[in-house]
């Protein structure tokens, strides 16, 4: 049900870049659409009852350097935060990029609006 | 678990909200208030590093996003698109909706990662021998920077061309006016 | 973009030491603590978009200088590139983490220790905060009605900025044609309205 609901949000994202016809709508389904992905991901590796995949003092048996048994039965999965971590920043940098382009389209038609970019002649 | 939901359904709340209003900052502040909820669950999924890159992440998002529509002088949208093109492309969508669903029974349920199925699955390895093998208290720092250090270095070179790009793009002189 | 009143360029001149300091904390326990360098990079940047916000573009422009900003990012990514090739050198592979396989395991759980996790972190920090910051500021050149504001003497050595003598590309007439090929972008504020203010401008 969680799941399903993520995915909605998704097809929200890709209906507003889909069907509007403003410019930074369009933008912004895409930001939509990213944060919903991302979630998704982090969704998929969640533990009922555990604990953050970082290493405290507590989770060391003493002396040695083996994990408890405590903690590696309530870890969650740390392969798709690694993933996820670098998909944030990229998605700004590429935001940066489309807002970029955004801007110069205003300036050489003075419209967001699509459609009207398209019958123009340069 | 009702948090989730709870977290969730404002967000598809708020989303709905940026999508269909016609005042291009209302939109814009929805997308915060998205990128908010989703940094709240992923603080709750004990995903820490994700939220503190995603709440940084937003608050830059929202700014760059701000300065593209408040600036300009159109911030009032005219209509959507004719009425057969868009009730083709909600009809598409809601079948893909449909069959995206089932897609989702397949998976374990929520709660059990994938990994603890799985045999032989990596992220045990990255569980068991992480602070063995690189040294690192923070998995994820281990995974991204030690065990998966490629996917870094692509990161790095997409996140330098696509802000190369942009830095070109907002460029207004071209250097052939210098001479002569 | 102009500052703002005295009471936020007072405050913002405290905050945005501690908004920086917290960026390189995050950065460098990056391998203790959740964080790590994305994080704390985009945090650095963040603390120059707050002097930005609160003293204007120009301030910002003579406190770190264009040049050196887009130097600075260069230098992040070569350092990235390094280390990963000192780990085809001293140790096994490309990307090796040589040092805590040889030279300095450390202890586990103190600052020094993860080998080269650490020079990575600060490597990719400061390549995405001096990266976000380039791509800010440049997206503050524009003003409300779509002409660049005075450039600096730093922004005329990278392009960007106002194109000085040149006019504006030319601009389209919409639904009917005017009289003569409209030349500059001032013509096309007659059939758009001014937004309301933000509080700034």
């Amino acid at each position: 049900m969680l799941y399903a609901l993520c995915f909605l949000l998704f097809m929200i994202g890709l209906y507003c870049a889909v069907v509007k016809k403003n410019l930074v709508k369009i933008v912004i389904g895409l930001a939509i659409m990213e944060y919903a992905v991302n979630l998704f991901l982090i969704m998929l590796g969640y533990r009922a009852g555990g604990t953050a995949p970082i290493v405290g003092r507590g989770d060391l048996q003493a002396g040695a350097e083996r994990l408890t048994a405590h903690f590696l039965n309530r870890a969650v999965d740390p392969l798709p935060q690694a993933l996820v971590l670098t998909a944030i920043v990229i998605s700004l940098g590429s935001l940066a990029l489309l807002i970029s382009m955004c801007i110069r389209l205003y300036d050489k038609y003075g419209t967001f609006d699509i459609t009207e970019i398209r019958r123009l002649r340069g | 678990m009702a948090i989730f939901y709870i977290l969730l359904l404002f967000m598809v709340i708020a989303a709905i909200i940026a999508v269909e209003t016609k005042d291009l900052l209302s939109s814009v502040i929805c997308v915060g208030a998205i990128g908010f909820g989703g940094a709240l669950m992923f603080l709750l999924l004990y995903a820490p590093d994700i939220a503190i890159t995603q709440i940084v992440v937003e608050v830059l998002a929202l700014i760059i996003l701000i300065r593209a529509t408040i600036s300009r002088d159109h911030t009032f949208i005219t209509g959507d698109r004719e009425f057969f093109g868009m009730a083709v492309s909600v009809a598409i969508l809601l079948v893909v909706f449909l069959a995206g669903v089932r897609v989702f029974e397949s998976l374990p349920s929520f709660g059990t990662p994938i990994f603890t199925q799985v045999a032989d699955a990596p992220a045990q390895t990255y569980i068991e021998k992480g602070l063995t093998d690189t040294g690192a208290a923070n998995l994820v720092a281990g995974v991204i920077l030690d065990y998966r250090g490629y996917d870094t270095l692509g990161e790095a070179t997409v996140l330098f061309t696509s802000i190369l790009g942009a830095t070109v793009i907002l460029r207004t002189r071209s250097r052939r006016t210098v001479a002569c | 973009m102009k500052g703002m009143t005295i009471i936020v360029k007072t405050i913002s001149g405290w905050v945005k030491v501690l908004i920086f300091l917290f960026g390189i904390h995050i950065i460098l326990f990056g391998h203790l603590t959740p964080g790590g360098g994305f994080a704390g990079g985009v945090i650095l940047a963040s603390s120059y978009v707050l002097l930005m916000l609160a003293f204007g573009r120009d301030f910002v422009a003579e406190n770190l200088p264009l040049p050196l900003a887009s130097r600075l990012d260069c230098l992040g990514a070569f350092l990235f590139a390094f280390v990963a090739i000192l780990g085809l050198v001293f140790g096994a592979a490309f990307f090796a983490n040589f040092l805590y396989q040889k030279y300095l395991p450390g202890q586990a759980l103190h600052l020094v220790s993860g080998g080269t996790i650490p020079l990575a972190n600060m490597a990719i920090g400061l390549k995405v905060g001096a990266s976000l910051f380039l791509v800010i500021f440049a997206l503050s050149a524009f003003r409300k009605d779509g002409r660049p504001e005075d450039e600096t003497a730093a922004e005329r050595g990278m392009g960007l900025g106002s194109p000085g003598a040149q006019p504006p590309s030319a601009v389209i007439e919409r639904n009917t044609p005017e009289g003569g090929g409209a030349t500059s972008g001032d013509a096309d504020a007659t059939a758009v309205r001014r937004p309301q203010a933000l509080g700034q401008e």
